[in-house]
């Protein structure tokens, strides 16, 4: 949108032309008593130079932005091409985004059409939607779709590994409509759902969710998950945070996923300060018309030309209203393109050396600070990029310290886990360098002690 | 008489489904001609389960077409024993032969209460001739 100011004289030429003295007598009507008498205490405007000075000050207080960071928990800095902002920076794609009339939105309907296609290989599921706004929301509306599908059901079976904004996010969407939601309690030795716990899955059992990578980094035991939840005819929804993982992690597709999703933001997009990322929402195809958000269509135009069209709208709420599965009507057309963008970049081959390089740097993080430092490894088990620590000491001090070193040195896992007040959660992807790893166990090594 | 299809030997409800005696308390439900005439072109049904137990105030079956979702209201209660298989790839059918090849499903009852209760033709098409001024 322009920005139209209004000069003296035309703000005069104005008044006159409606017999109106000045821009105050325009307020005559409302009583005296509810006039403010003085003037808004705020500063008055500032030059631009004045301005840019005092933004450049203000973002100098962002110091994370120069720290070396150990970060993710949902949010993972990764590599993004320059290609991918050099491509959505054109103005047909930046700007391009309710493809609702067919007939001038082909380039963006066949952008996310290949967004979906792509999404969908990735996942190896049948169908992807046009996007979500973020993975929390995906996996909340999820559940809301399973419970459209299993409508004698009652019960929700979530991880407690997962991501606990996502749960957060999940209880606030289905409180009205989900009977009851139970949770999958952790085995403290794996990081993990415990076995034991899987034997609440049962023939009252809607779905079961779960996230892999977790959110302490560790990959869920995905068959045996997958097998009971099948043989009592709940539904199985994986719930993916970290998009590059499927480079080497088994997909959703593989082991029978019904509702898959996650977030793309690994997938491209920068960590942003925690958003926009882009909820990935796939299915299997026999429950495509109980699945929520915008469907993007290949068909043909009256001249037999390809072309692509939203689909299936007869699911969305603006035409079966209270009984949609979701009111959305939306998607992150524009972190959706960079995700696609990203993915055409790196392809197969690139999306799994990247893959194997997250895979690398934390193994070998991980056996530097077990092997030299005074802390543990918290879990025995598979991770990806990601894994938990016990310090010696209290994780939030240790992170405050790490602080003072110029490091952001992780999540402390106490936030939503009180008991473990010591763990915390590290992330290293492929923009890590060995130095910057060696960095990080030394000053490990200085706060919390050597190894014993 | 209105200006619809209304075949004697069906009873029919006010919210335009058609129901067929097939004897021994089962029942076959479709839409009338006037319903059929203003859905437009259906592009799916979404039919009952084989044995879902079915009331005559639930709504187990809809009719969507791209610019619309059609809740058809069950008029029968009992279990659902068939639903038109030929359904899933030619809906249109419902549309083109409403009360032949496009039925929707079929009911068994454990009485003819529900039946009774619907209109009989000639009542349904007195009650077609005071909607079609709307």
């Amino acid at each position: 949108m322009r920005y139209l100011p209004i000069t003296d004289s035309e703000r005069k030429e104005m008044l006159e032309k409606i017999g109106v003295k000045s821009v105050d007598d325009l307020f005559s009507p409302l009583p005296k008593s509810v006039l403010l008498k003085k003037e808004l205490n705020i500063p008055s405007s500032m030059s631009e130079p004045e301005l840019e000075k005092m933004m450049d000050e203000l973002g100098k207080e962002n110091c994370g932005a120069n720290m070396l960071s150990f970060l993710g928990g949902g949010c993972y800095r990764h590599f993004c091409p320059a290609l991918v902002d050099q491509m959505i920076s054109r103005s047909e794609f930046y700007t391009s985004y309710t493809p609702y009339q067919p007939e001038v939105s082909q380039g963006t309907l066949q952008a996310i059409f290949e967004f979906q296609t792509m999404i969908a290989n990735l996942f190896q599921m049948d169908v992807a939607n046009a996007s979500m706004y973020d993975g929390a929301t995906a996996a909340a509306e999820a559940v809301l779709m399973a419970h459209k599908i299993q409508t004698k059901r009652r019960k929700v079976l979530i991880a407690s590994t997962i991501n606990p904004q996502y749960l957060e996010t999940i209880r606030t969407y289905t409180s009205f409509v989900v009977d009851t939601i139970e949770l999958l309690e952790m085995d403290p030795a794996t990081g993990c759902v415990a076995e034991s716990e899987l034997a609440k899955i049962d023939s009252d059992t809607i779905c079961v969710l779960f996230q892999y990578p977790n959110y302490f980094g560790m990959i869920e035991n995905l068959k045996k998950i997958s097998a009971l939840t099948h043989e009592a005819g709940a539904l199985l929804i994986p719930v993916v945070t970290e998009a590059t993982a499927l480079g080497v992690i088994a997909t959703p597709g593989s082991i029978d996923a019904d509702i898959a999703v996650g977030d793309g933001q690994a997938l491209g997009i920068p960590m942003n300060f925690g958003g926009p990322g882009v909820g990935l929402f796939t299915c299997k195809e026999k429950h495509v018309r109980k699945m929520p958000g915008r469907l993007i269509g290949e068909t043909v135009d009256r001249n037999g030309n390809r072309c692509f069209v939203l689909t299936l709208s007869a699911r969305e709420q603006h035409i079966k209203r209270e009984k949609a599965t979701s009111n959305i009507c939306s998607n992150q057309g524009l972190m959706a393109t960079a995700a696609s963008i990203y993915l055409a970049t790196m392809g197969k081959q690139g999306l799994r050396d990247v893959a194997l390089m997250n895979l690398k740097r934390a193994d070998y993080l991980k056996k530097k600070i077990a092997s030299e430092t005074a802390c543990r490894i918290a879990f025995n088990g598979c991770n990806y990029n990601e894994f938990t620590i016990l310090a010696p000491m209290d994780a939030c001090e240790l992170l405050k310290a790490f602080g003072e070193k110029g490091i952001l040195g992780g999540i402390a896992a106490k936030k939503y886990f009180p008991e473990l007040d010591n763990a915390v959660i590290v992330n290293t992807t492929e923009v890590h360098t060995y130095g910057e790893l060696d960095r990080f166990v030394d000053a490990l090594k200085e706060i919390a002690g050597g190894a014993k | 008489m209105s200006n619809y299809s209304v075949p004697s030997n069906l009873r029919f409800s006010e919210t335009h489904e058609w129901v067929e005696d097939l004897g021994n308390n089962k029942y076959r439900i479709g839409i009338s001609d006037f319903a059929a005439q203003h859905v437009g072109d259906i592009t799916y049904v979404e039919l009952p389960e084989i044995n879902e137990d079915v009331d005559n105030e639930s709504v187990v079956c809809n009719i969507e077409t791209v610019k619309s979702s059609e809740d058809i209201n069950n008029q029968i209660s009992g279990t659902v024993v068939t639903i038109n298989e030929m359904l899933s790839e030619n809906p249109e059918i419902v549309g083109a032969d409403c009360y032949g090849d496009g039925w929707l499903y079929e009911v068994q009852s454990d009485s003819d209460e529900d039946f009774k209760a619907l209109m009989s033709a000639d009542e349904y098409d007195k009650f077609l001739d005071e909607q079609d001024d709307e």
